[in-house]
């Protein structure tokens, strides 16, 4: 970006002729745009269009769609935030986000075991897995801490093995709740775990309501949002603080943070702990407004939508902001949320249509990281 | 001789390397080879403690090992050339995998059999995994420092791009028809695709000799039954003369200078940018036809996934050989591919066996192979900046 930004400044000077002239302007013009808005941001726009007019034009239900996005933007939110602190310290992605999904999985296995329902159970589920996810995060950053530059490839196989490794612990968990234990055996969890006589839909439900204008319906999960917006308020004062301000100053430039008193170390495991912390109250978030508490293989990849929602909002390896977070999040789980339906209905019951959608959802999220890691520079 | 330099500045921080063993005698030594090798040690004595465990018959043990043998080392040694050239552990293999069942899709609509239809197979892959691997290498040249993640995403991102062509643009976009191996619907390819056209060319390929049968008793002891697939182990065999003898080219040097130091590299006038692609290219070929060679012992093709997991199993069957994402010989891999297959093999029937739960031991398998991956990872990343520290405080 910056490169044809400086192309196009250098020709700017060299009127040839006025044609010319007004063509640079536009070079210009478009360079500028382009670095202000980013690219996979600009795709991802133009795709969500695309889908929303073609939705309009095939008069499908707006309201439910739009209702269904914002749900999905809710439930992931926090774990697209998640990926702020650790950017933020200069540990990079976290990949690792399975860390702190498993630590949240297993306080809202245990919330369930303990037949808790409504928001008891949800902040119950909060609580067990809060001192877990500390924990966890602390070991987690002790790990990255030795392998600084390769944070984010050990990261993802850091996670991969705690999830094979926790499939073992579901087998063999000390559960004797009848609904979470396979029927046959009489032992281990289920695949998923069903939250409906649980604390499903707490969230969702607290203070919701209908917008209906004419044909358009549209329900708003406000708990939800004001849940997520919480703990974006929360994270924006964060960075407002003493120590937020010193995370920032290490992420951007660690010498001048060094020189000027900032306990590197420090910082960087306090922005691993509060990444893993919200990994494991964002799949708690999650799994209420799914329905399901996902076991076993099901954390695998879960890392990988939320990093790519940070990054189409416009966050770099080095840089990301809450509204990035807000931004990304919006454009990208209203894009997954809208393809399926949008791309069924203009096929008209193809059976190619389940598999393009997400097909597309597989090219623009690996796109996506893709392009982030191969934009920054050599260090 | 400019990878003098940097190989020497490599070394001498590591006390485990063979100059420094070759100084001190005896006991030492033996300590330095243990130390050296305490990682295949470690999963020999967990693979003997699985097998006790579960009671495993060698003759079967055996038999399953000489198959596994045949079917995934050459996918382990197309590993060894990238490491060399200082790419890490290449995650981009899956895109050769892909190219290798393009290849195999191909051959399979116009029904070319046996090793003829093998062979055909293997000379399609080569251009689709030299474009992809070219590919592969212009996006790996603008991370350096990241190669290994970004490998593993590109896997992942080409993995839509392969769904997309097969199961959407093939008879939709692509004109193709044959009911056998497509959907109802005519476009895409059915999930699983039947092989017999080709399968166990490569192994049986030398059946009009002799079929590798082996059923005979020593004293009371049996031996066998166990089939080898001598074909494949040929041809495997081939492969690691091919890299070895490739390693002392001219280009093999400059694969290693640039894998000791790309600076210094680009000082002594190698272009880093083409040695790197040169070695990701070969990398994609042999990954082609290593999946290949997998498919045919297979016998059928699971069309979306038989490539996804090719990269982590061939990776971490690597690195229980002993190898490093800096250093990996071809006895790292043969080794590797015996020890990860054994206890892949034995770790359900343990699993069963000890704890009354098989999926115990099929969970357990799934995670040795991600955990050995971190570690080794983590070792790595922890010894290059313990390396890069003393270098700093000029030791």
């Amino acid at each position: 970006m910056s490169n044809a930004n400086t192309n196009a400044n250098a020709n700017a000077p060299t009127p040839a002729s006025s044609g010319r002239v007004a063509e640079n302007r536009i070079i210009k013009a478009v360079a500028n745009f382009l670095e202000w808005y980013g690219v996979p941001r600009l795709i991802i726009t133009c795709f969500l269009l695309a889908l929303l007019i073609l939705a309009v034009i095939y008069r499908m239900d707006l309201g439910s769609l739009l209702g269904d996005s914002l749900k999905r933007v809710g439930m992931n939110g926090l774990l697209v935030l998640a990926m702020v602190p650790t950017i933020t310290c200069g540990a990079g992605l976290n990949f690792g986000l399975p860390v702190g999904i498993i630590c949240g999985l297993v306080g809202g296995v245990f919330s369930m075991s303990m037949n808790l329902t409504g928001f008891t159970g949800f902040f119950v589920a909060i609580l067990l897995a809060l001192p877990l996810s500390v924990i966890a995060g602390w070991l987690y950053a002790k790990l990255l801490e030795k392998v600084a530059g390769q944070e984010m490839m050990v990261g993802t196989y850091v996670g991969f093995s705690v999830v094979a490794g926790m499939a073992i612990f579901w087998l063999t968990a000390p559960i004797k709740n009848p609904s979470m234990i396979f029927a046959i055996g009489g032992q281990g969890l289920r695949y998923t775990l069903t939250l409906y006589d649980y604390y499903a839909g707490v969230l969702n439900n607290f203070l919701a309501f209908n917008i209906v204008i004419g044909n358009f319906a549209m329900t708003i999960p406000t708990g939800l949002l004001l849940f997520f917006g919480f703990f974006c308020v929360l994270m924006y004062l964060f960075f407002r603080s003493r120590t937020g301000l010193a995370m920032l100053a290490v992420g951007s430039n660690p010498e001048y943070a060094a020189s000027s008193g900032i306990n590197i170390r420090k910082m960087r495991y306090t922005g691993v702990i509060m990444s893993t912390v919200l990994g494991a109250i964002g799949i708690i978030v999650y799994a209420q407004s799914y329905g399901f508490l996902q076991l076993y293989n099901a954390p695998l990849y879960m890392a990988f939508p939320a990093i790519a929602a940070i990054l189409i909002g416009g966050a770099t390896l080095r840089k990301a902001t809450i509204s990035q977070v807000i931004i990304g999040s919006i454009l990208f789980f209203t894009l997954l949320t809208t393809a399926l339906p949008v791309v069924q209905t203009v096929l008209d019951g193809s059976e190619v249509g389940g598999g393009i959608s997400e097909i597309a959802r597989m090219i623009i999220q690996n796109g996506a990281i893709l392009y982030a890691l191969t934009r920054v520079g050599r260090r | 001789m400019p990878e003098k330099v940097p190989a020497q500045s490599a070394n001498t921080p590591n006390a485990q390397t063979q100059a420094h063993a070759h100084a001190h005698v005896n006991t030492k030594k033996i300590g330095a080879v243990l130390g050296k090798n305490s990682v295949p040690i470690f999963f020999l004595l967990l693979s003997i403690g699985g097998i006790i465990a579960a009671g495993l018959d060698i003759n079967y043990l055996i038999n399953e090992l000489l198959g596994r043998l045949g079917r995934n080392s050459f996918l382990v040694l197309s590993l060894l050339i990238p490491i060399i050239a200082g790419l890490g552990l290449n995650f981009g293999i899956v895109v050769g995998a892909m190219a290798g069942q393009a290849a195999l899709i191909i051959t399979t609509h116009y029904g070319w059999t046996g090793l003829g239809g093998f062979g055909l197979a293997a000379l399609i892959s080569v251009p689709i995994a030299m474009v992809l691997g070219w590919l592969t290498a212009l996006v790996l040249n603008k991370a350096k420092g990241r190669e290994m993640v970004t490998g593993m995403i590109l896997g992942f991102f080409a993995n839509g791009v392969y769904q997309l062509v097969f199961l959407v643009l093939l008879g939709w976009v692509i004109p193709m028809k044959n009911p056998a191996i497509m959907l109802p619907s005519g476009i895409g390819l059915k999930n699983t695709i039947d092989l017999f056209d080709i399968s166990y060319a490569l192994d049986r390929g030398l059946d009009f000799i002799w079929d590798g049968f082996i059923m005979t008793e020593v004293g009371s002891i049996p031996i066998g039954p166990w089939r080898i697939p001598i074909l494949t182990l040929v041809v495997t065999a081939l492969l690691a003369w091919a890299i070895s003898f490739l390693i002392r080219t001219r280009l093999g040097q400059q694969m290693r200078a640039v894998g000791q130091d790309m600076h210094i590299a680009e000082v002594a006038g190698i272009n880093v940018n083409r040695t790197r692609t040169v070695a990701l290219v070969i990398s994609t070929v042999l990954a082609a036809w290593g999946q290949l060679i997998f498919l045919q012992n297979i016998g059928t093709m699971n069309t979306y996934n038989s490539h996804e997991q090719v990269g982590t199993f061939a990776i971490a069957a690597l690195l229980v050989g002993g190898a490093t994402t800096r250093k990996a010989t071809i006895w790292n891999a043969i080794v590797g591919v015996l020890l990860f297959h054994t206890l892949f093999i034995v770790s359900p029937l343990a699993g069963q066996k000890l704890l009354g739960i098989p999926q115990v031991g099929e969970y357990f398998r799934v995670f040795l192979a991600y955990g050995v991956i971190a570690v080794a990872l983590a070792l790595h990343a922890w010894q290059a900046k313990v390396k890069s520290n003393k270098e700093l405080r000029g030791e």
